[in-house]
C-alpha cells in the first residue's frame, strides 16, 4: 500500500524521535541501577557499580513485596482465563439481544479511569463491611484482567474455522470431546498470551490496589512509597529493572504468540 | 433432520445427554457460558458502580466521620465551590493539552508505520510502542523523576548544549514553571504526555492503515500539493482514530493520581482529590461524588466527539 517510494526525512526524523523519547527514560533506568552515588540522581553517574544489585537481593521487605504481587497476579490470571475464555465463546459467533452491552460491560473497568473503578469497589467493601484482605486486592485484579484475556480469545475464535467442529461433531465426538480436542488446542496459545498479559496487567497494577489493599505491600505499592519519599534509591533502582526485565518477558511472549491475529501485522 | 434416525443411537450417559441439549438449544449453551462471566461483572463490578454512586448521596458525620446513609445533595453543593471548581478547570485543561500534544506526537510516527515501514522493520516498530504501552507504568514514572531532577539527565544535557537559560526561562514561567522540572506543572505534562502516547499511536496507525492508497494518489494527481493532501483526505479519514486515541488520553489523564504526586508543583487534580478524600480525610461520599466528575466530563466529551463527526467513518 505504499504510494510514495521513501519517506521525506522530516518525518523519517519525527517518527524515530517519537520511538526515542519512548524508549530513553526507559535505557536510563537500566544505567542508574549500576549508578555508584546513591544520595541524589545525578547524571552522568559518577561511576558504576554492581553492588547494588547484592544489596537488593538482601532485602526481605522486597521479597516478601514481590510474592505478594506474584500471588496476586497468579489467581487473579487464573479467574481471568476462565471468565474471559467463556465470554469470548459466547459472544464470538453470536448475535443476540444484549450483546453489545455485554462487551461494554467487560472492557468498562479499563476504559474508565482506575481511581473509579478502585473507588468503586472501596465503597462497595465499605457498605458491606469486608475487610481488606488478599482477596480483596484479587478480585479487583481479576475484573480489570478479563478483558485482556477476553480481546485475545475472541479475536482468536473468529478465525477459527467453524467446520472443524461441524467434522468432529460428525465424527461422533460429543460437545465436550470436541471443547477438548479442536477448540482448546486451537485456542490454547491466544489463552496464554491473554493470560501472560493479565499477569503483567496485574503485577503492576497500583492505582485499583492502592483502594483495595489496606496495609498489604504489592510489588508497585512498594514502589510507589519509594516514588513519593525517595529512601533507598540504589535498591529502587535494582528493583526496576528486574520490574521492566520481569514485564517485558510475558509482553514479548504474548506478541510473539498471537502475531498472526493482528490483522494488520500479518 | 431425519439423517439421525440412521446413525447408530449415541453411547448414552449423562455427559452425552448434557453435550447434546446444550447443543441442540442453544440458548441454553449461551447461558451456560455467559452465567459466570455475568454473575461475575453483574454482582461485583456492577455492585460497586452502584455502591460508588449510593454512597455519593450519603452524608458524613461531622463529629464521629461515619458515613450517614441518608439521602443528601451536600456533596454535589461541595464539588461547586471554587477550589473545587478550581481543580476541575485545571484537570480539563491538563487532559486537553495532553491530547493535544500526544495527536502531535503520534501522528507522524503512526503515518510512518502504517504507508512506509515494511517487514521486519513494521514489526520491531510494532513491538517498540507496545513495550512502553504494557511494561510498568510506575518504572516508567521513576524514569521521569530520574530525568527532570534538578542534578537529572536533562539539566545536564541543557548545560552541555548552552540551554541552561532556556531552561531557566521556561521554569520561570509564571503558574507551570518551578523550582525544578520535576516540580512544575511542564514536568506532569511531559510525563503525562509520555505515559499515554501509545495509546493514541495505535489507534491512529491502525486508521491510517485502512486509507486506500490510491486515494492519496488521486489527489496529487488533482493537483493537491502534500500539504493540501494530508490536510483534505488524510487527517479527515484519520479521525476516527484521532478520537478513539484521544478517549484514552483525556480519560487517562483525568482519573490519574500518582503521576501529579509525584512529579509536579502541589497543586491538585481530580484524582487526588478523590484518592485524598477517601483516605487521608475519610470522607468517602465526597469521593464518591467527586469521581462522578470524569465520568460526566468524559460523557460530554465523547458527546461533543460524536457531534463533530469523529465516529460517522467507524
Amino acid at each position: 500500500m505504499r504510494s510514495e517510494p521513501r519517506a521525506g526525512w522530516g518525518l523519517k526524523a519525527a517518527a524515530w524521535g517519537a520511538i526515542a523519547f519512548l524508549h530513553i527514560p526507559l535505557a536510563l533506568i537500566i544505567l542508574y541501577a549500576f549508578s555508584a552515588e546513591d544520595k541524589s540522581y545525578v547524571f552522568p553517574p559518577p561511576a558504576l557499580t554492581t553492588q547494588w544489585f547484592g544489596v537488593a537481593w538482601q532485602r526481605e521487605d522486597v521479597w516478601a513485596a514481590i510474592q505478594l504481587s506474584f500471588e496476586v497476579a497468579a489467581w487473579s490470571t487464573a479467574i481471568a482465563v476462565v471468565l474471559g475464555a467463556l465470554a469470548a465463546a459466547a459472544l464470538a459467533r453470536t448475535t443476540f439481544f444484549g450483546r453489545d452491552a455485554i462487551s461494554l460491560l467487560l472492557i468498562l473497568p479499563i476504559a474508565l479511569p482506575g481511581v473509579i473503578t478502585g473507588i468503586a469497589l472501596r465503597s462497595a467493601y465499605g457498605t458491606l463491611h469486608i475487610p481488606f484482605s488478599f482477596w480483596t486486592i484479587v478480585i479487583g485484579h481479576a475484573t480489570f484482567c478479563v478483558v485482556v484475556v477476553f480481546n485475545n480469545a475472541i479475536a482468536r475464535l473468529r478465525r477459527l474455522n467453524p467446520n472443524l467442529i461441524e467434522a468432529s461433531m460428525d465424527l461422533g465426538a460429543d460437545g465436550f470431546q470436541t471443547v477438548r480436542h479442536i477448540i482448546l488446542p486451537q485456542l490454547g496459545s491466544a489463552l496464554l498470551a491473554g493470560a501472560l498479559l493479565a499477569f503483567a496487567l496485574s503485577f503492576d497494577e497500583v492505582i485499583v490496589t492502592t483502594f483495595t489493599a489496606g496495609q498489604q505491600t504489592t510489588l508497585p505499592i512498594w514502589m510507589l512509597q519509594e516514588l513519593i519519599r525517595p529512601r533507598q534509591r540504589p535498591v529502587t533502582n535494582v528493583v526496576a529493572v528486574v520490574i521492566i526485565a520481569l514485564t517485558f518477558i510475558p509482553i514479548l511472549g504474548a506478541y510473539w504468540l498471537t502475531r498472526a491475529d493482528e490483522p494488520a501485522h500479518r | 433432520m431425519n439423517t439421525a434416525l440412521a446413525l447408530p443411537a449415541p453411547a448414552g450417559g449423562l455427559r452425552r445427554r448434557i453435550s447434546d441439549l446444550l447443543y441442540t438449544r442453544r440458548g441454553l449453551l449461551l447461558l451456560a457460558l455467559l452465567a459466570p462471566p455475568l454473575l461475575w461483572f453483574g454482582v461485583i463490578y456492577l455492585g460497586s458502580l452502584f455502591a460508588l454512586l449510593a454512597n455519593a448521596f450519603f452524608g458524613i458525620d461531622d463529629f464521629t466521620g461515619q458515613v450517614v446513609r441518608e439521602f443528601t445533595l451536600r456533596n454535589f453543593v461541595e464539588i461547586g465551590n471554587p477550589a473545587n471548581l478550581d481543580v476541575v478547570r485545571r484537570s480539563v485543561t491538563m487532559a486537553v493539552a495532553v491530547t493535544l500534544a500526544c495527536v502531535a506526537i503520534a501522528f507522524p510516527l503512526a503515518y510512518y508505520m502504517a504507508r512506509y515501514a515494511t517487514g521486519a522493520q513494521k514489526a520491531l516498530l510494532y513491538i517498540a510502542v507496545m513495550l512502553p504501552l504494557w511494561s510498568s507504568y510506575l518504572v516508567r514514572l521513576y524514569a521521569w523523576k530520574l530525568l527532570l531532577a534538578r542534578e537529572g539527565a536533562i539539566s545536564w544535557l541543557a548545560h552541555e548544549l548552552h540551554l541552561v537559560w532556556l531552561l531557566d526561562a521556561l521554569l520561570s514561567l509564571p503558574s507551570i514553571g518551578g523550582p525544578s522540572l520535576s516540580f512544575s506543572a511542564i514536568g506532569t505534562f511531559i510525563v503525562f504526555v509520555y505515559m499515554w502516547l501509545p495509546f493514541m499511536i495505535l489507534p491512529v496507525q491502525a486508521a491510517i492503515e485502512r486509507i486506500p492508497g490510491s486515494y492519496i494518489e488521486a489527489s496529487g494527481d488533482l493537483g493537491a500539493s502534500p500539504a493540501l493532501t494530508l490536510r483534505k483526505v488524510i487527517l479527515p479519514l484519520a479521525l476516527p482514530g484521532i478520537a478513539a486515541g484521544s478517549i484514552f488520553t483525556f480519560s487517562l489523564t483525568l482519573g490519574d493520581y500518582i503521576i501529579p504526586q509525584v512529579i509536579g508543583d502541589s497543586t491538585r487534580y481530580i484524582g487526588q482529590v478523590v484518592y485524598m478524600q477517601q483516605g487521608v480525610a475519610g470522607n468517602l461520599p465526597f469521593a464518591a461524588a467527586f469521581s462522578l466528575v470524569p465520568i460526566v466530563v468524559v460523557g460530554v466529551y465523547l458527546w461533543l466527539a460524536k457531534r463533530m463527526g469523529a465516529f460517522d467513518a467507524l
